[in-house]
């Protein structure tokens, strides 16, 4: 007689469950890569809670809400009476902006049309090539060139006393934003599906019909979030405008006016406030504005770029 | 029978106006800049010599070389990658192999767009906070690497995600059929089909992570030091701001030396980058799939 008659089986569903080391490896491996999927999350909320933790004692302290933006004076380290208004730095930062996207605006979108729909082959590969290799350049040696080269340019070609001011931060940041947007731009015409191409020229229509007709219309949405994510990236340059823009504190009146912008003025003065300090305390405020209008371009870029993926 | 019409000619002449205009437009972009480049190699060629990168600053900085910028540089980017690489590539893997499409997801992209777009001088003010104040650091180069880390950041999230997700599905499913495990699939499928595109993200972030200034000012790097660093909680020089510093406020500084710090600074960003492109470009000439 067989050992194993009238005993329950040995094996049960619950035992073919093997639960080896790879079981446990897999487990753990994915709560940890979840642990660095969440990180970006973290990280932009530790920008946000740390920037108004530091902030916050001048916001419910000496800040007056009215006072800061709308006074253009600016005197943190004045000993009798010291105040804080970002209205000049505001206009600063606005004026050079401005400029910068005026230059870079027309021309990167007239370059991702020419590098994403004219251009062919060779000549197509090496121009995006040359704008990636533009958008590397780091901001300090935009900086270098606003200061040793524009700077002496702009006073001799303009007969004006100083070349530092919104032009020449201006059309510095101007080339620096453009190959960026030039990069987003020609991405978003490269989303527009090649049957809409296809159909219109089947019907006859000249290149330049298909773009104008056919491919902007149906691009509309992502040149748009590609000239939001251009402002962003002027509104929060620093180290270019801080060296080109001449960095005085002035509601300009032209463009060969000197100019602060909000950006550099944290970057001039952070190193000389004291920690805890109210004018470092006022810096680490300008830095939760900064910090709020660059995420709410960027959402409404992120807005922009999902309304036209819905619409299609 | 097949005449062009007027109207014709017209459009023709319309598309080739067009295809000129945004040519030249094109070109406005790209010529400036490269005289620019030019006249920073004319200028600052004759200061590259030995000495000039390989030995430290002399005299109020305006003679000898800029050994500590550069051992500076090479040390914050390599503690920045050592934090922002395994953190990154991490991330990548969870957005491309594990992420449900729900709003968690949704708000991680969000966080990583915001990330990219946030200034660079608010960056600084976070490192300021979070590591120079509240984690004790100082002006260090662990506070500076790891504020440059969070960053860049996304340069390797993106550039990693992009590599991973070039990969087939059918690879996986394969992988997967054989009773792998997803971990397995990863490491044994995924991972080294992909490696070479994620090698050209971390390229391309060294090169960002060595131009960067705003946000090492106030966490690390220092005007000017007369020694090398020895550790991580050492203060530095970095080339960046090493070239900040003496294109302002030194007096009786060389124009030569400016262009020449100028000249090694972008050469090494653009070195790096033209090697990412051209290893990319290669990478998909060997594509099998």
């Amino acid at each position: 007689m067989p050992a194993d008659v009238g005993q329950p089986p040995t094996k049960t569903a619950m035992d073919l469950d093997v639960r080896g080391q790879d079981w446990y490896v897999d487990k753990l491996v994915s709560v940890l890569v979840f642990v660095g999927g969440i990180s970006a999350v973290v990280l932009i909320l530790g920008i946000f809670v740390f920037i108004t933790k530091e902030g916050v004692g001048f916001v419910f302290g000496p800040m007056e809400v009215w006072e800061f933006f709308t006074s253009p004076f600016w005197r943190p380290t004045s000993r009798t009476e010291a105040t804080y208004g970002i209205l000049a730095l505001m206009v600063g930062t606005a004026s050079v902006t401005g400029l910068a996207m005026l230059i870079a605006v027309p021309f990167s979108l007239g370059a991702a049309v020419f590098i994403g729909e004219f251009a062919t082959g060779r000549t197509r590969e090496t121009l995006k090539v040359l704008v990636e290799l533009l958008a590397a350049i780091p901001s300090v040696v935009w900086g270098f060139i606003g200061l040793a080269i524009m700077n002496p340019l702009i006073i001799e070609t303009f007969d004006v006393p100083i070349g530092l001011g919104i032009l020449n931060s201006g059309i510095i940041l101007g080339l620096m934003a453009a190959p960026i947007m030039t990069t987003i731009a020609e991405d978003a015409l490269k989303a527009v599906p090649d049957g809409y191409r296809e159909a219109a020229e089947a019907m006859g229509a000249t290149k330049w019909q298909v773009i104008s007709k056919v491919v902007f219309p149906a691009a509309k949405n992502g040149l748009m979030a590609a000239v939001l994510l251009g402002v962003g990236r002027g509104f929060g340059e620093t180290m270019a405008v801080l060296m080109a823009s001449g960095h005085s504190i002035n509601l300009p009146t032209s463009v060969f006016d000197s100019v602060r912008a909000l950006t550099a003025t944290i970057a001039a003065e952070l190193g000389e406030a004291p920690v805890g300090s109210d004018h470092y305390r006022a810096l680490f405020t300008i830095g939760i504005f900064l910090f709020l209008i660059t995420f709410v371009i960027n959402l409404m870029a992120d807005i922009v770029i999902r309304g036209g993926g819905r619409k299609r | 029978m097949f005449e062009a019409t007027n109207l014709n000619r017209r459009n023709h002449q319309i598309q080739w106006l067009f295809k000129v205009l945004f040519g030249m437009m094109t070109l406005i972009l790209i010529v400036p800049v490269a005289l620019i480049l030019g006249v920073l190699v004319a200028k600052g060629g004759p200061a590259i010599s030995m000495e000039f990168l390989f030995s430290m600053p002399r005299n109020g900085l305006t003679e000898g070389g800029i050994l500590p910028a550069l051992i500076g540089t090479m040390w914050l980017v390599g503690v920045a990658l050592l934090a922002s690489v395994p953190v990154g590539i991490a991330a990548a893997i969870y957005l491309s192999e594990y992420a449900p499409d729900n709003w968690l997801t949704r708000g991680i992209n969000l966080a990583i767009i915001n990330l990219a777009g946030v200034p660079s001088i608010v960056h600084a003010l976070f490192g300021v906070g979070a590591f120079v104040v509240f984690a004790g650091f100082g002006a260090s180069i662990l506070a500076a690497s790891l504020t440059l880390a969070v960053m860049t950041l996304p340069v390797v999230i993106v550039a990693t995600r992009e590599s991973l997700q070039a990969v087939p599905m059918a690879f996986r499913e394969a992988c997967w059929n054989m009773g792998a495990t997803r971990w397995q699939t990863i490491r044994i499928v995924v991972l080294p089909n992909s490696v070479s595109g994620i090698l050209t993200g971390i390229i391309l972030e060294v090169s960002r992570t060595a131009g960067e200034t705003a946000p090492i000012m106030f966490t690390g790097a220092a005007m000017f030091l007369p020694f090398l660093p020895q550790g991580v909680l050492d203060q530095t020089m970095a080339l960046s701001m090493h070239l900040f510093v003496i294109s302002n406020s030194i007096p009786g500084m060389s124009e030569e030396f400016k262009y020449g710090t100028a000249l090694v600074l972008i050469s090494l960003v653009l070195l790096m980058n033209a090697l990412s492109i051209s290893f990319r470009v290669y990478l998909r000439g060997k594509k099998k799939w």
